[in-house]
């Protein structure tokens, strides 16, 4: 009986629920217009299109170089995005933990900003910037360098707070300053996990700079924004192709590192 | 590994060194090493055209002290706003909804206990390669491809979210007790009756979280969409009003609206986790 009653419990339970997601489905196709037919007979279309238009043609090869350039701009601008936040970030993240933290104004100081600089989207930081810095890489670098301060800030919090406590316990009791602790008890213990969370921040960088790069008018997301617009797919082809290139490419070097690190 | 068969490292001239970098230090600094040159060097390759510091900061300070102290609504009303909202949100649960449907059924071929070795290195090598390409560009190539509108947006946002939640959906199959699926396969079980009765209530509570998890992603992603590609909603509201407007008030009204859903979102996707993972760390 128990069994029983239990069962249909569940039953409906998971009845409501598919009801309730099917009602959201249904509530947000009808304000965003989408038809999911619609969107189904579109894709072979769409793939058909993408396999005839999206070629790398030899002429397009010619771009090559300059692609590249911006390219290298994009990559060189995560990269430096992401190492200014940490060392930020490391101080906001010794800040904010409860095992390094020495007041409690200071960690929910750390805990805001980081909240704030990361729920506010790469975008609207891009937009807000480009206002008065203008088309050039410093607001690209800007935008990614709040979004990843937050994004490391949380994740050094984190790490700092699951270290184990005893190295830090054993270093106060020798009498160690505060400094003395941190640097050889607690940035040891973290070192290897931060690397592989500024590693992540890094690719993930340089997918958003490309979209940063579309605002903002800036490395490869500029270049494929121009191609774009005046229609060039084969060139639009090649830039995909050198992103996705790069980004498979810093993936498996960090999946490398990360293995004998951690 | 390589502590144990040298049990003392010696210098050239004899002395044990005391200091025997193991790999994993060289690695390290050898990591940190490289990162702080590139970004040496990235300082020097950037392209600083038009940019005038001494003018920049200060604008941009009086600019956010605009947004943030005087936030007001000018070019649409508060209705439209709360529309807006709902079409981002739309989106972005439509993306997440039916990508981690057919995300589900991928995974379950990606997942290596579950598949042959064949279909599941196909279907990983796929999602890599959808994966590395930015959902930005997604969207712009299918609004070409399928014409604009909402199913261009949904259609990019999905291959994202789809490549996304296979890897950690497939992850999650692989850690299902081998000793659960064996004991169905001895009773005569078939696939299907493997997936449904052991596999899917094991890992149910991941697939929640890990969904969910998206669905935080899609939201500001459908934001940036609406932005960058005119997928509509409250970002392309904020590119107006940042790009044509230049209505500071506008964009700070925005930006708090932006800013409260990501945050509720994060403390549901926080709260659901601590509910079901209370061990886990949070990624």
């Amino acid at each position: 009986m128990n069994e029983k009653a239990m069962r249909s419990q569940r039953k409906w339970q998971t009845i409501i629920w598919v009801a309730i997601i099917i009602t959201f489905t249904y509530l947000a196709s009808d304000i965003t217009n989408f038809n999911i037919i619609h969107g189904i007979a579109t894709l072979p279309n769409a793939i058909t299109w993408i396999f005839s238009n999206l070629t790398i043609t030899p002429e397009t090869l010619e771009r090559l170089p300059k692609i590249l350039e911006k390219l290298a701009e994009t990559i060189l601008m995560s990269i430096a995005a992401t190492t200014t936040a940490t060392i930020f970030s490391l101080f906001l993240g010794l800040m904010g933990s409860k095992t390094t933290g020495t007041s409690s104004v200071l960690g929910v100081f750390a805990r805001f900003i980081a909240s704030v600089a990361r729920n506010i989207p790469v975008v609207a930081w891009a937009l807000i910037l480009l206002l008065s810095f203008g088309q050039n890489s410093m607001t690209g670098y800007l935008a990614l360098f709040v979004g990843s301060l937050g994004f490391l800030t949380r994740a050094f919090i984190e790490t700092i707070d699951e270290a184990s406590h005893s190295a830090v316990e054993a270093l106060r009791a020798t009498g160690s300053t505060y400094f003395q602790i941190v640097f050889k008890a607690v940035i040891p213990q973290c070192l290897p996990q931060m690397i592989s969370w500024i590693l992540f921040m890094i690719e993930t960088n340089i997918r958003s700079a490309t979209l940063v790069g579309i605002l903002t008018g800036t490395g490869i997301g500029y270049s494929f924004d121009l191609y774009y617009k005046t229609l060039n797919y084969n060139a639009v082809a090649l830039v995909t192709f050198v992103i996705v290139i790069s980004v498979i490419i810093i993936e498996l070097m960090s999946n490398r590192i990360r293995k004998v690190i951690l | 590994m390589e502590a144990t068969t040298t049990l003392a490292k010696r210098r050239a001239n004899g002395r044990i060194s005391i200091k025997s970098g193991n790999k994993v230090e060289q690695v390290m600094a050898g990591t940190i090493f490289v990162l702080t040159l590139l970004t040496i060097l990235a300082f020097f390759f950037f392209n600083y055209a038009g940019l005038d510091i001494s003018r920049a900061i200060p604008e941009t300070a009086y600019n956010l002290k605009t947004m943030f102290l005087e936030p007001a609504l000018s070019h649409f009303t508060w209705g439209e706003a709360v529309y807006q909202v709902g079409i981002t949100l739309g989106l972005a649960f439509l993306a997440t909804i039916l990508g981690a449907v057919i995300a589900f059924f991928l995974a379950l071929m990606a997942a290596t206990n579950l598949s042959n070795l064949w279909v599941s290195k196909t279907v990983r090598i796929v999602v890599a390669f959808i994966r590395a390409v930015p959902t930005v560009l997604w969207v712009l190539i299918f609004a070409i491809a399928a014409g604009l509108g909402s199913e261009a947006a949904v259609l990019g946002m999905l291959f994202h979210s789809i490549a996304y939640l296979v890897k950690a959906f497939s992850e999650a199959f692989e850690e299902v007790d081998k000793g659960i699926l064996e004991a169905l396969t001895a009773t005569g079980a078939n696939w299907w009756h493997i997936i449904t009765h052991a596999v899917l209530p094991s890992t149910f509570t991941y697939l929640l979280s890990w969904t969910f998890l998206r669905f935080e992603i899609n939201f500001s992603v459908a934001v940036a969409m609406g932005a960058a590609a005119g997928a509509g909603g409250i970002g392309f509201e904020l590119f107006m009003a940042s790009g044509f407007y230049f209505d500071m008030r506008e964009v700070g009204l925005i930006t708090y609206i932006i800013l409260l859903l990501a945050i509720v979102l994060e403390i549901m996707s926080t709260q659901l986790k601590k509910r079901y993972f209370p061990a886990k760390a949070v990624r």
